[in-house]
């Protein structure tokens, strides 16, 4: 019995491992995804249904609508009305087009339009120097972006005498700083009645050519981007483009330039003047904040744009894109403010502490210690101010300034291009463009994020 | 503090006299002086103002703005346009940031008598009408008994619907909406019978449904709303020169001088040719130019005819009859008093 039973006992001991088997259907594969993710539960499978629903209805529509019936090619109204072409017609793409020049530019007339695109090129140059990591020469970018690029972009859009001189009133004053560098570099004793003696010493011990490597950087480029706009002055003439005729795209992203570049500094300042000890400083930026908050932007504009030429006598009044485009900065930057106000207040007192025991004043403190840590906790917090600006920036359209939602609605008035789906891609197409500008805004920041906070990975 | 604040008052006062200083010199000097005419148009209406696919801005009250540029400056391009919404329009004028308003804008009597402003002429007769389906089978508006009308909420359009029925004892209906847009969308949806709006809205409106000839323009005008341009009361000189510059076009036209024959015409021995023309007389001293001032209008924008065809008329997709703007030989109300 025992015997048997030993004998018969299927002992089984596996000599060599199990082919690996793939996870069960339960728990991976696509099926598995479907399962955990779109039917967990009642709840998930009723919310994905109807989602499917509405994609499986209303899909096909779009993308026939938008796609396969559009109309891409054409030169007025006839090519988008169904009863000409003999078949159903749906996006009129060609309108579109055919106004693209006019949704970019606005009125800017069409021989100076160069210029614009000279301006394009230079803020497209000067935010990839920027925005890209690795790029070389980052404080030559930053300088570029903040200080050459507005000041050619005046030049280059305005034109007209007044640029003109400044343009060369520029040009003299860099020449001019250029000579005392060329002096100092090769007598750079005559900089030692103010400039620390180990600064000169560092200074001493170069050639000549490589001593103030940094500012005669800057100076350089400087001059070369004025010469560049002054031949062009010379060789082609800027003459004066008044800023009514400005519109478009241009007008969108001047608008939006210039509130995100003065919004973010001031909004720093003013957070730092409401979190100061001295009451008149704190008292001026509580105002400020508290009052550009309390209102909406379009009451702004209207003041700008309706009442101030009221109270001013003509000749003084400010342009009037300008005065939208300041109304728009400070708006911003009242926003601005509060959310880095947030960011302060979520850095704990050691920082200060210790940022004071090392024998750092207040703005060395501020600069070097707490900004950077309070300005990597409020990413989103800005970029979410930006984004709302950017898209603030069609307020303006009710001051009677042309960017670029107003010149969409503007064609559409156009019997040119009145057609019954001239509205639809219109507007298709402005909510195509916005969305691309915040999308982008939103993942550049993202990304920023991710490389910010990776001492904080575990 | 008693200097600061004397200082401060000082400055002021300076400021007002120097605002003050600026009104006394006339409008045309002032437009003289700045090279260009500043002209408040409207942000986008077919026909009457509308940047073209170059951003030029075309229209028959653009017109006006460039027969004025025109006549002072020999140069029809020297206008700034300033597309100005309904709310901004007037204060606009009165600041002194337009010099005159051409942009459809209804002369009433409070507008022109309380705004320190002055309706100068009338470059459009327009009136509110009625678009209603071919199939109804309505070719009067006095057919629209029981009908529901779609119409814009809080508009004169409103109230003059209220009006014409209530005189012509019809029952009608009225569903209003909030916006231009969706009262159109309503009435192509077949949710009323017929909708009604400024006549030369309606026939821009037509243009964007599926089937525009499916729909007709009722001929009845049920309202008055004389568009024209407004300057501002306080120059006369300005206010002639603004109400010349449209009776130059229509006398043109009545005369037959179209830009095309213009420097022909300047050899026509017709006396009312040759005082229009500047040939004979010196009429445009008066306003502050020179003689040859209607020919300059004419030549480089045409007689109001021709501006009427191109931009509302037969040559553009609007085609709107000339109808109550015909010259007053026609049967219509433009009328132009004589030059001499």
């Amino acid at each position: 019995m025992t015997d048997a039973t030993t004998e018969n006992a299927a002992f089984f001991v596996r000599r060599e491992t199990l082919p690996q088997e793939a996870a069960p259907l339960s728990v991976a594969g696509p099926l598995a995804w479907v399962r955990a993710n779109l039917f967990s539960g009642p709840v998930n499978t009723i919310l994905t249904l109807v989602c499917a629903y509405i994609v499986v209805t209303s899909l096909p529509e779009i993308i026939r609508f938008y796609f396969l019936d559009a109309v891409w090619t054409g030169s007025n109204r006839d090519a988008c009305l169904a009863e000409k072409v003999g078949r159903p017609v749906g996006a009129c793409w060609a309108y579109v087009a055919d106004r693209f020049q006019y949704f970019v530019y606005g009125s800017y007339p069409v021989t100076q339009r160069w210029r614009v695109n000279i301006v394009f090129a230079m803020f497209a140059l000067g935010v990839v120097w920027l925005l890209w990591n690795n790029a070389p020469l980052k404080k030559l970018g930053a300088f570029f972006f903040f200080v050459l690029l507005p000041i050619s972009a005046y030049i280059l859009l305005l034109g007209g005498p007044g640029a003109q001189n400044l343009l060369r009133y520029l040009i003299i004053a860099t020449v001019a700083l250029a000579g005392v560098y060329m002096v100092l570099s090769f007598a750079p004793s005559l900089l030692g009645f103010y400039t620390g003696a180990a600064q000169l010493a560092v200074e001493h011990e170069l050639p000549p050519w490589k001593r103030f490597y940094r500012p005669k950087r800057l100076i350089l480029m400087a001059l070369v981007a004025f010469g560049l706009i002054a031949i062009l002055d010379q060789s082609i003439g800027l003459p004066r483009v008044d800023t009514g005729l400005w519109g478009g795209m241009t007008v969108t992203f001047l608008i939006a330039a210039v509130g995100i570049v003065f919004s973010l500094p001031l909004g720093v300042v003013l957070a730092l003047g409401r979190r100061s000890r001295l009451p008149i400083i704190q008292l001026l930026s509580v105002i400020f904040i508290e009052f550009v908050r309390g209102v909406p932007l379009i009451t702004v504009l209207f003041m700008a744009n309706t009442m101030l030429p009221l109270f001013v006598p003509q000749e003084w009044s400010p342009d009037r894109l300008l005065r939208p485009l300041v109304g728009v900065a400070l708006f911003a930057a009242a926003y601005m403010a509060e959310v880095i106000r947030g960011g302060l207040q979520a850095i704990p007192k050691g920082q200060y502490e210790g940022a004071m025991s090392l024998g750092l004043g207040y703005w060395n403190m501020m600069r070097l210690i707490i900004l950077p840590q309070a300005l990597r906790i409020v990413i989103p917090g800005i970029v979410n101010t930006f984004i709302g600006l950017f898209k603030d920036t069609t307020l303006v359209t009710i001051v009677g300034i042309f960017d670029f939602l107003r010149t969409i609605e503007a064609t559409l008035v156009d019997p040119t291009w009145a057609t019954p789906t001239t509205r639809a891609t219109g507007y298709a197409f402005a909510a195509i463009f916005y969305f691309l500008c915040c999308w982008g805004m939103s993942r550049y920041s993202i990304s920023v994020e991710r490389r910010l906070a990776a001492g904080q990975r575990r | 503090m008693n200097r600061t604040v004397t200082a401060v008052v000082a400055t002021g006062l300076m400021l007002c006299t120097a605002g003050a200083a600026q009104a006394q010199t006339t409008t045309l000097a002032q437009v003289k002086n700045r090279g260009q005419l500043n002209c408040g148009v409207s942000p986008g209406l077919a026909g009457f103002g509308v940047p073209d696919a170059q951003g030029k801005w075309t229209g028959l009250d653009v017109d006006l703005c460039r027969a004025i540029a025109a006549a002072i400056f020999n140069d029809p391009s020297k206008v700034k346009y300033v597309p100005l919404s309904s709310k901004d329009r007037f204060t606009a004028l009165q600041a002194g940031e337009v010099d005159l308003l051409s942009r459809t804008s209804t002369w009433t009597m409070s507008r022109d008598t309380a705004l320190g402003l002055s309706f100068s002429t009338v470059n459009y007769y327009d009136g509110q009408a009625f678009m209603v389906r071919k199939k109804l089978g309505v070719d009067s508006a006095l057919k629209l008994g029981g009908a529901s009308i779609c119409t814009q909420q809080g508009t004169t359009t409103e109230l003059n619907l209220a009006d014409f029925f209530r005189i012509n004892n019809i029952k009608y209906e009225v569903v209003a909406f909030n916006t231009g847009d969706e009262t159109i969308k309503a009435y192509e949806a077949g949710r009323c019978d017929a909708f009604s709006d400024d006549s030369s809205a309606l026939y821009a409106q037509r243009l964007k449904f599926e089937a525009p000839d499916e729909h007709i323009v009722l001929p009845e005008i049920i309202s008055k709303e004389p568009l024209g341009p407004v300057v501002r009361s306080s120059d006369t000189q300005w206010f002639n020169l603004v109400k010349w510059s449209h009776f130059a076009m229509l006398n043109a036209e009545e005369l037959g001088i179209t830009k095309a024959n213009a420097d022909e015409q300047v050899k026509s021995t017709n006396p009312e040719v040759r005082r229009l023309l500047g040939v004979e007389g010196k009429f445009g001293e008066a306003i502050g130019l020179s003689a040859d001032w209607a020919y300059r209008i004419v030549k480089q924008v045409g007689n109001y005819g021709e501006s009427f065809e191109a931009n509302v008329g037969s040559g553009s997709i609007l085609k709107i009859a000339r109808g109550k703007n015909a010259l007053w030989t026609k049967g219509g109300l433009q009328y132009a008093p004589p030059v001499r």
